[in-house]
């Protein structure tokens, strides 16, 4: 377990990630890819803070303000959902042509 | 190099972050896809753990775990196929996609072999977790607590933009054209199919 196998790791949940986020249809996947993508963020920073850093805390306090980033992207994702569904009936991309109304 | 431990269980929850990571886009369920988003989300955790973050590994097992009780109903609320009786498989642009994500795993690899990475470990005797504490209501205290602001200004938002009715009528009165005479129908091109604010909701 070195930084550099840490680090691949977090760059393989990055690319699926990106894959999901990219390919799939639904919005609620959709921020699932981008969830997987912010997982691997994570990873990577605790394994350069675990790693490189000695222990400085202020690497934990980075881990911590991705995992806020976390929850304010879902929490907004989730209402624009609730919000583009009401309006259009809408749970795929395709069906949005517009971001008006 | 001695294989420890450590080393094949940090192999083990690798290989289940990544597959169950994958699974999530080729299941047929939406609810299975959640939970196993939550797996590749609590092997992180595990890994986490095994890098000498307590405190983080902990917290990410919390929140993820209720952030995918949230995700799991809102597959069951909004899909088609929640329970995956049916096969499914909804993506566009497939082969871009793969492509995307294959190269960016490359790219990233490619950049970790080439860059002299820092080498400079936590000491094992270190207190991680108070260190954290003093950090977040020390010299952090500003960073923390504008988290908590972003956080708070989130939920408000969320609210917003999902309630139906706000304070002075509809949630979308202020998005919707004024009529061309009083009272008339809204002005500009209609939604082609759902739309029309709170006529759609009575039926």
């Amino acid at each position: 377990m070195t930084l550099t196998s840490v680090l691949i790791v977090a760059s393989a949940l990055v690319g699926i990630g990106l894959y999901g986020a990219l390919s799939q249809q639904s919005f609620v996947m959709l921020m699932m890819g981008l969830e997987l993508m912010l997982n691997g963020v994570l990873l990577a920073v605790i394994g350069f803070w675990s790693f490189g850093l000695g222990g400085a805390p202020e690497g934990q306090l980075f881990a911590i303000i991705v995992m806020a980033v976390m929850a304010v992207e879902m929490a907004i994702g989730f209402a624009l959902v609730v919000a583009v569904y009401r309006k259009k009936q809408a749970d795929m991309t395709e069906a949005l042509e517009t971001l008006k109304n | 190099m001695a294989v420890t431990a450590a080393d094949v269980l940090f192999w083990l929850l690798a290989l289940c972050a990544g597959v169950s990571g994958w699974r999530v886009f080729a299941t047929d369920s939406m609810v299975r896809a959640s939970f196993l988003l939550l797996l590749s989300f609590l092997s992180v955790a595990g890994i986490m753990l095994l890098l000498a973050a307590p405190y983080i590994g902990i917290a990410t097992v919390f929140m993820m775990a209720v952030e995918m009780m949230v995700m799991a109903l809102f597959m069951v609320m909004f899909m088609m196929n929640p329970a995956g009786l049916n096969p499914m498989m909804m993506v566009h642009q497939h082969k871009l996609a793969i492509g995307a994500g294959v190269l960016a795993f490359l790219g990233l690899t490619a950049a970790i072999l080439l860059t002299d990475l820092p080498s400079d470990p936590v000491p094992a005797d270190r207190a991680v977790v108070h260190d954290l504490g003093i950090e977040l209501l020390g010299d952090s205290m500003l960073v923390f607590e504008t988290a908590g602001v972003t956080l708070l200004a989130t939920m408000i938002g969320a609210v917003v933009l999902s309630s139906r009715r706000g304070r002075y009528g509809d949630a979308d009165t202020g998005s919707r054209p004024p009529g061309l005479e009083p009272g008339g129908d809204p002005a500009g091109r209609e939604p082609e199919e759902g739309g029309g604010g709170h006529h759609h909701h009575h039926h």
